[in-house]
């Protein structure tokens, strides 16, 4: 009996031992943690519970049989993150390269699998050099079964994507699709042709760094939704996250015990909006300001500032924020911050996370680059995600809310539940002069009969009154009171219900 | 007793001015520039009248603002302040004519006190000690070299008209006479067009102590004690103290009875300081009189009881003084720290934009000024005295226009030592968010050796710290106390973490005992209990600390007992850890398990990209406006230029020191996102 406990030991000791000492030793120099490392510093101490330890590939192509490592390049199970179960697959670099086989694909998709069976989210380590070339078209069905069961989990369990290393080819579209992508900083890439082939097909030089690394998609392309600077601080941040979302879309966002007054009054939020109308301020500090604690989970910080999205909680429990940036365009609405807070609202809505929006939008950005890519297509989605939104949905007009943007911003005709607005709100088809000018064409010339009728304009519409005259504005609050009246808002929304007409599903202008 | 008066002034001063006016039952006037509208003094006053736009030049200053608002508001007397129009003859004349009163010396001390070779002619005919030289106009160099050789080298030469340091140059042979007073000159007469030069013993070791007199319209006048002003950068006095570490009994009579035999000669009537510099054998020599309340004046109030602002109220209203000498008793010791909005990192730039947070330490009344009921303001009883004299709010803006302070936090206690570890513990308190400021540069003068000794001169801040302030690296047992605040904070995160609604039943997470907290550079592993309402942190070598604290999270100032010890710590989470702020020192810290500890030692040490070269342009937009020019240095945080995008200006500011080494575009460019607007070297 003994010598066959040992034999399961021994077994285990050699999965473990990934793609051996050397192997270990080169993914440590290059700044890198090893797949099993990476789980430890996931998951709660010792609550890994493994899956497929001894799963080997089946390929005797090229003289594959002669290598067989126990696991197959790729480490999967569930743990937990503070006691809440999350499924987890983390793929090991020095295991052929972390490439996915066959085999390897069967084990991801065996946890995803019981993942949207048992209600818990994905967590998916990527560090893969890719396909495994030697298995040929079996991994790249091996692919295809993963990417299926991403668009199936996609709304029932999150779905969160660590870049920790290479992921480059189709294996960037596993992480596409999930919920969330974070990436390292200097140690991870993502891209769909590599710098070689770039330059053999366009001619141009480009780095890896460059073409796919973290900077390039959290800033440029908008891939991943953050970066962090080392493998510790990445785990670290992605507990953070998944103490913000609830397991699956059966379930309510978590709640937490929390010492922060609900009633808590900051009169600085008296100024915060300045005397000059053209002067930019910081709604950072307003979400600060409003959160449990001043904790913001921003997601996509460095892309299309002009508006921000994230995480914080109110009254323990989990709220989404989308609010526009004056300090970065205005605040306007475009083609990026567009698409950004669209995705965002979408997510918050598929797992019931309340959504509340902080409005000072001076419109669309004009020009021809907006045009020809396709704002009105792009600005849609921010629409259409509001209008299609069932959960909770609180609003509040800082300051201007104009033309066609105040309507897309969450707007009580969109089925926003409480839209308060501060007194410095002005709700108006556009700013007082380009009004007047277009009102008063008749006096175009002369400047002082314009100003007047700009100053008529001001006194009667860069206000909330009108609106609140009509309904539209539910109330208009004082800022200081701003997180008391809305964590009262989103209270009295526990028990909202509300439900879509009966679709296979809609047709958002993708 | 006046009904009404009007203060003529912005900032804290206006506000403590109110603060005495309205115990005295007397109404208030404030007045404001544009910049001023929503500030504390125009909220704190019973009326207030705008008198212009921000640059004081255009507002404040302005004579005939003034007496407009004045006329307008009937207000019967007028408070000056400091700065501004408080040592203006021609104010007082203004006033005098319209009959409105003063609150202040008559208009002939001031003048004669104006000029600094005036002003010591009549010290010199009072006997008030000065400092040796000659008081006449010199020709030339050459007389210039005879009469230093007469008053003894080291002298100081200096113009008449001078101040900030301009036109004053140190000799200490004759060469540097000679030359000394050539450059003096030129710089005198391109900086204040008056040529006109004196030569003086240059004092070694010298320290900066005033006398606080006051004197009435009958003849009567008394001095209230001193204060130590040694503490300054250039010439911008940072901290004070009542009394003086140096005086004693003897020196400190001497000094009283000459500034008031000054003070008398002139026909003073209010409250004026009388500046002397005394060198390390206690021979102290006239400097000047400041015919005004000085910025430093609560450090004597705490001291003495004494609000000196109702008695310079009183003294205008043509009241007698009910005080005499004998009633003038010096009674504990009180300390000023003056909070700039200066970088103390960035070379001390001053720092505007929005107070995102302010909360000054809770006031707290004791000593003298409490026990005679002048206490202004309504501060709860404590053993010590808390004191801050403000003139912004958490919300405010502070403005480039005018003097970068913005705050002046007094403590008082029966002992030096008391009063400074009492100032130690507001500074800790103090919470300043939003713009740079001094507070870890104020902590660490309040631990540094010198200061606690008493032994500092007016070159104590060039001496002490000589490349600038790069902040305060604490010692081994605080850093370990800092340590076990940490743990303990993270103590309660993790353990509220586990918490969390939809965990597994029965298999919660547990929250481990071991952990590593990450300090500097440090790793000191620590066991953290829990007992009772605290925590129990043992380091690794066996030393345990208890931490008792009513701290929660989400609480951005911890207050408790470490190790029996009281500590007051900033604390704010940050992205993998904590930030703690305590004593002017500024740390990171990360408490990590075991496991994470050991595998953040294989995480490489990354060093800050080099984006220093370029200034892109982050939006499409119009440059409205250049800031800098090429060649000139800048410093971190500095304004380089202003680009409008969507009617908004975006100030773009340096992300650090370097010099402008191109500028590619101009004012009036149309620019894209990314285009280069400049170069560094």
């Amino acid at each position: 009996m003994k010598d066959i406990l040992d034999e399961l030991e021994a077994r285990r000791e050699e999965a473990r031992a990934g793609g051996g000492e050397k192997r270990i030793a080169a993914q440590h120099s290059k700044g890198k943690l090893t797949a099993r490392e990476r789980i430890d510093l996931l998951l709660d101490e010792g609550s890994f519970e493994e899956f497929d330890m001894f799963k080997t590939h089946r390929c005797t192509d090229f003289g594959m049989q002669a290598s067989k490592p126990r696991g197959d390049g790729v480490v999967t199970g569930w743990g937990t993150v503070n006691g809440r179960m999350v499924y987890v697959f983390s793929q090991d670099f020095t295991v052929f390269g972390g490439s996915l086989s066959e085999t390897h694909a069967e084990k991801i998709c065996k946890v995803m699998d019981m993942a949207m069976q048992n209600g818990a989210p994905v967590i998916g380590i990527n560090d893969s050099g890719g396909a495994r070339i030697q298995e040929g078209v079996a991994s790249l069905a091996g692919y295809a079964e993963v990417f299926q069961r991403n668009i199936m989990a996609s709304g029932v369990v999150p779905q969160i994507s660590v870049i920790m290393g290479p992921c480059a080819g189709g294996a960037v579209y596993s992480p596409a699709m999930t919920d969330f992508i974070f990436m390292v900083k200097d140690s991870s890439y993502m891209f769909v042709t590599g710098p070689d082939v770039v330059k053999t097909v366009t001619n141009e030089q480009v780095t890896a760094e460059e073409l796919g690394g973290a900077s390039t998609h959290t800033r440029k392309s908008s891939v991943a939704d953050g970066a962090f600077e080392d493998d510790v601080e990445a785990m670290s941040e992605v507990r953070r996250l998944v103490d913000f979302l609830p397991l699956s879309n059966r379930e309510k966002p978590p709640v937490r015990p929390f010492f922060d007054d609900p009633d808590r009054i900051e009169d600085s939020l008296d100024t915060l909006i300045p005397d000059n109308a053209n002067a930019p301020y910081d709604m950072k500090e307003l979400i600060v300001k409003l959160a449990d604690e001043g904790d913001f989970y921003e997601i996509q910080e460095e892309f299309a500032k002009n508006i921000l999205t994230g995480f914080i909680r109110l009254e323990g429990t989990t709220v989404g924020v989308v609010a526009n940036q004056p300090m970065v365009l205005a605040g306007c609405l475009d083609i990026d911050s567009s698409r950004k807070a669209a995705r965002f609202v979408r997510f918050c809505d598929a797992f019931e996370i309340p959504i509340l929006t902080l409005v000072d939008v001076p419109g669309f950005l004009p020009g021809t680059a907006q045009e020809y890519g396709g704002v009105i297509k792009h600005g849609a989605k921010l629409l259409f995600a509001y209008g299609e939104a069932t959960v909770p949905k609180v609003t509040v007009i800082t300051r201007k809310a104009y033309g066609g943007a105040y309507d897309v911003m969450a707007s009580k005709h969109l089925r926003g539940d409480l839209n308060y607005a501060w007194p410095t709100a002005e709700i108006a088809v556009m700013g007082a002069k380009g009004a007047s000018e277009i009102i008063h064409r008749s006096d175009a010339g002369d400047a002082e009969k314009l100003a007047a009728h700009t100053r008529d304009y001001e006194d009667r519409f860069a206000n909330p009154f009108v609106a609140a005259e009509r309904g539209f504005i539910d109330e208009v609050i004082m800022p200081h009171s701003t997180r008391k009246r809305v964590c009262r808002a989103f209270a009295s929304l526990r028990g909202k219900k509300l439900q879509n007409p009966w679709k296979k599903h809609d047709n958002i202008p993708l | 007793m006046f009904k009404k008066i009007l203060i003529a002034n912005r900032g804290e001063i206006a506000c403590r001015v109110i603060k005495t006016a309205r115990k005295m039952g007397i109404r208030t006037v404030a007045i404001y520039s544009d910049a001023d509208r929503h500030a504390l003094h125009v909220r704190m006053a019973d009326e207030a009248v705008h008198i212009g736009p921000a640059p004081a030049n255009q507002s404040y200053i302005v004579i005939d603002k003034v007496m407009e608002a004045i006329r307008a508001t009937g207000a019967e007397a007028v408070h000056p302040g400091y700065g501004f129009l408080s040592e203006n003859a021609k104010f007082a004349e203004a006033l005098e004519a319209e009959g409105v009163a003063f609150i202040g010396p008559p208009v002939g001390a001031i003048e004669a006190m104006g000029d600094k070779i005036t002003s010591k002619k009549i010290a010199q005919e009072a006997d008030v000690s000065t400092v040796p030289g000659y008081m006449g106009l010199i020709a030339d160099a050459d007389e210039a070299v005879k009469i230093s050789g007469e008053i003894g080298y080291p002298v100081m030469i200096k113009a008449s008209a001078g101040g900030g340091g301009k036109g004053m140059r140190i000799a200490s042979d004759d060469d540097e006479a000679r030359e000394g007073f050539q450059s003096s000159k030129n710089e005198a007469a391109s900086s204040f067009g008056d040529d006109r030069i004196f030569i003086e013993k240059f004092v070694t070791q010298p320290r900066h102590i005033e006398i606080q007199v006051l004197c009435d319209s009958h003849g009567n006048g008394i001095y209230l004690g001193e204060r130590e002003c040694s503490i300054q950068r250039r010439n911008q006095k940072v901290v004070e103290e009542a009394p003086s570490p140096f005086l004693d009994e003897e020196t400190r009579k001497a000094m009283g009875e000459q500034a008031v035999a000054l003070a008398q000669a002139v026909d003073y009537a209010s409250a004026g300081t009388v500046e002397f510099i005394v060198d390390g054998d206690r021979n102290f020599y006239f400097l000047e009189m400041n015919t005004r309340l000085q910025v430093e004046h609560p450090v004597t109030e705490l001291i003495t009881g004494v609000d000196l602002v109702e008695q310079m109220i009183r003294v205008a209203a043509g009241e007698k003084l009910s005080l005499t000498q004998e009633d003038v008793k010096l009674t504990g010791w009180a300390v000023e720290n003056r909070l700039y909005a200066e970088d103390p990192y960035r070379g001390f730039l001053p720092s505007i934009g929005r107070l995102t947070r302010y909360r000054p330490p809770m006031e707290q009344a004791a000593g003298p000024l409490q026990e005679t009921g002048k206490w202004q303001g309504d501060a709860p009883a404590g053993d010590v005295a808390i004191r801050n004299d403000t003139g912004v709010f958490e919300g405010g803006e502070i403005s480039m226009y005018y003097d970068p302070m913005i705050a002046k936090l007094c403590t008082w206690a029966p002992s030096r030592a008391e009063a400074i570890e009492a100032m130690r513990n507001a500074l800790d308190a103090f919470e300043v968010e939003g713009i740079g400021h001094n507070l870890p540069f104020l902590a660490a003068v309040m631990d540094h050796p010198v200061f606690i000794a008493g032994e500092m001169t007016t070159a104590f801040i060039e001496e002490q710290f000589p490349d600038g302030f790069e902040g305060v690296t604490p010692d081994e047992a605080t850093v370990q106390k800092l340590a076990a605040v940490a743990a303990h904070m993270k103590m309660l995160k993790e353990e509220r973490a586990a918490q969390i609604s939809g965990a597994m039943a029965n298999h919660r997470r547990r929250v481990e005992p071991d952990w590593v907290a990450f300090i500097g550079r440090e790793a000191i592993p620590v066991h953290i209990e829990h007992d009772g309402d605290g925590t129990r942190v043992r380091l690794l070598d066996g030393t345990e600390f208890e931490v008792k604290s009513d701290w929660r999270l989400g609480d951005s100032v911890f207050r408790g007992q470490v190790g029996g010890e009281r500590m007051i710590v900033k604390t704010e989470f940050i992205r993998g850890g904590a930030r703690l702020r305590y004593r002017g020192a500024d740390m990171k810290v990360a408490v990590r398990t075991p496991r994470q500890a050991e595998l953040q030692a294989m995480m490489p040490v990354k060093l800050p990209p080099d984006t220093s070269r370029l200034l892109l342009c982050p939006m499409p937009g119009l440059v409205v406006k250049l800031a800098v020019e090429t060649g000139q240095e800048v410093q971190e945080g500095q304004a380089l230029c202003t680009i409008e995008a969507m009617k908004m200006e975006n100030i773009l500011r340096a992300e650090r020191k370097g010099v402008v080494a191109r500028i590619n575009a101009g004012e009036g460019d149309s620019l894209a996102v990314d285009d280069v607007i400049m170069e560094f070297e």
